[in-house]
């Protein structure tokens, strides 16, 4: 644990005060029976405050891996990171960062709300303000009047949104998403992404989002972050220069097409390696 | 509901037929041995002879008299139908003439079993739990205590029953009730300790990773993931436990040198050559292991019906 002179060592050391995550060199390197596997090699990556980040690539590129590691859920082997100035294990420790799994992974055995409220319980709220923050996201997800219902009774898209009002229940600025849609529709999923955003632009929270979906990760980030597998590293960062205001439409206009051409381009020149 | 209850039907529909027929064959010895006596002309002649001629044979040669194995007074294989009438006679009759807690009746014996197998359900269960509760949380314990628990089961109960009761004895306990309770417990908490790591383990690697997102600790991991996932565990366990409970009080109650209890009446039955006794006995002993597990079923229903299940 670091004292609280060490936090501040590393937030002086920072070299902006905007930028929530900073990850230098890091590798992450698992010991498997077949041999040494780099889920990690080399990263390095820093998003700013307000960022909405998609990392893209095929399976084994490290970017699921790269998302636990910010939610201290995988230690790395070598490299730094730093999250919100601190390790990612200060940072979750003060509860900086809800996550979303790729399965909506709600206890059947709680209603609606009380999955949602399931966080808050954890953290000790009262009960009122509970009941307050809540009926305040479930609002934000488009769930309202749904909360005494049953996980069972949800279609697979509303789970997910629910899955998503519980990672928001409590105060964390950065939202970390593994893929949360990867299971639905595309219908569902178009869906979901314009309430995303809208969801994004009214609490101006910082989003990891972890994809394989080329059209995907274009409509939705501020940023891309085009990786490769074996061994998994980045091989492209891209600012996006679409307006924050995206209609489902916009999909359609050439600085789109330009933009997932070049995520294309990234992934293939990382394919070329093997 | 309504379609399982034909199925059901038809299996005991089936046992009570195979039932019937095979008392035939069981009682044909007993039944010529008593029209022998009876006077009546029956080949071959002599009990001793008759023992080295097939049971299919005597029935074929002595047709007439087949009839009579189904009305022996202490018949090798009674039929349903005696079954009945001596579990009516031991039970609501006794009800009837005010006897219910005599000695003769066979709800003072399930009763006398019933307590038994309810305190030795209870340590078991606990046992089991507290067990399984160490086994998820401390690594060392898997390590010391899971082979124990295996070993412990190897061992025929019947002959560690005798032990057992020999031991609290000499410890100065005089209540016949706790080595019963003791022996019960041993064979109950096995399945249960079993089933319940593998349900404090239901619980999949993601909701435990969404839980250390939330920096919680362990006891609110095992209070709010691991307890309620392990419920639909719990119950099947339970069942199994309570069955396995009852079973283990009937043993212990064996070589006790009880008078009381149902294991006693089977000894006891046994000992005097009453085949009756011992059958209404084994059966009251099923029907109570029937009606403790659909309380437990019951309970189970009422449960995952708060907890959000579908049915």
């Amino acid at each position: 644990m670091l004292t609280t002179d060490e936090i501040d060592d590393v937030t002086e050391r920072d070299p902006s005060p905007d930028v929530v995550i900073a990850a230098d060199g890091l590798s992450l390197t698992f010991q498997t029976n077949d041999g040494e596997v780099h889920a990690l090699k080399d990263v390095s990556l820093s998003i700013e405050r307000g960022d909405f980040v998609s990392f893209i690539g095929p399976s084994g590129c490290g970017k699921t891996t790269f998302l636990r590691v910010l939610a201290d859920l995988e230690k790395p082997t070598g490299g730094a990171i730093t999250v919100n100035g601190v390790s990612p294990e200060e940072a979750r420790k003060s509860r900086a960062y809800g996550y979303v799994f790729q399965a909506a992974g709600l206890y059947p055995w709680r209603t609606i709300a009380g999955n949602v409220r399931l966080p808050l319980e954890i953290m000790g709220y009262s009960k009122s303000e509970m009941a307050e923050r809540v009926s305040k996201v479930m609002e934000l997800v488009d769930l309202s009047g749904f909360e005494q219902k049953f996980p069972w009774q949800l279609s697979g898209g509303m789970q997910q949104r629910a899955s998503i009002a519980r990672a928001l229940a409590f105060d964390a600025d950065i939202l970390l998403m593994d893929e949360p849609f990867g299971a639905l529709d595309e219908i569902v999923r178009d869906h979901l992404n314009e309430q995303l955003l809208a969801l994004w632009a009214r609490t101006g929270k910082t989003i990891g989002f972890v994809t394989h979906s080329i059209p995907e990760a274009v409509y939705l980030s501020t940023k891309i972050v085009v990786m490769s597998p074996r061994p998994g590293r980045i091989t492209d960062v891209i600012d996006s220069s679409l307006p924050k205001e995206r209609p489902l439409g916009i999909r359609d206009t050439p600085e789109f097409l330009e933009i997932a051409h070049r995520v294309r381009d990234g992934l293939r020149a990382g394919h070329a390696y093997d | 509901m309504k379609l399982s209850f034909f199925p059901v039907l038809g299996v005991l529909g089936a046992i009570v037929v195979l039932w019937y027929l095979a008392v035939a064959p069981m009682n044909i010895r007993v039944a010529l041995d008593v029209a022998e006596r009876a006077g009546a002309e029956v080949v071959p002649k002599g009990s001793v002879v008759r023992r080295d001629v097939s049971v299919w044979r005597l029935m074929a040669q002595n047709s007439g008299h087949v009839a009579q194995g189904y009305a022996l007074d202490r018949p090798r294989l009674p039929t349903p139908q005696q079954v009945g009438q001596e579990l009516w006679k031991t039970t609501g009759k006794m009800v009837q003439r005010g006897r219910t807690w005599s000695k003769r009746s066979l709800i003072y014996h399930g009763w006398i079993t019933l307590q038994s197998t309810f305190w030795g359900f209870l340590l078991g269960t606990s046992v089991g739990i507290l067990g399984a509760v160490l086994i998820t949380h401390l690594r060392v314990m898997e390590l010391s205590l899971m082979p124990w628990a295996i070993i412990s089961q190897t061992i025929p109960i019947v002959a560690l029953a005798p032990m057992i009761i020999v031991l609290s004895s000499q410890v100065g306990i005089e209540e016949r009730g706790v080595p019963k309770a003791i022996i019960s417990a041993y064979l109950c908490y096995f399945p249960v300790l079993v089933g319940m790591v593998k349900g404090l383990r239901s619980p999949a690697p993601a909701q435990l990773d969404l839980l250390k997102t939330y920096n919680a600790s362990q006891f609110q991991v095992f209070r709010l993931l691991r307890l309620p996932a392990s419920v639909p565990y719990l119950f099947t366990t339970l069942k199994v436990g309570v069955a396995a409970a009852l079973v283990g009080t009937i043993v212990g109650e064996l070589p006790t040198g009880a008078i009381s209890g149902l294991g006693a009446r089977i000894l006891i039955g046994d000992q005097f050559g009453t085949p009756l006794a011992i059958w209404s006995a084994l059966f009251a002993a099923a029907i109570l292991a029937g009606a403790l597990v659909t309380l437990l079923d019951v309970a189970q229903r009422l449960v995952q019906r708060r907890m959000g299940g579908r049915t």
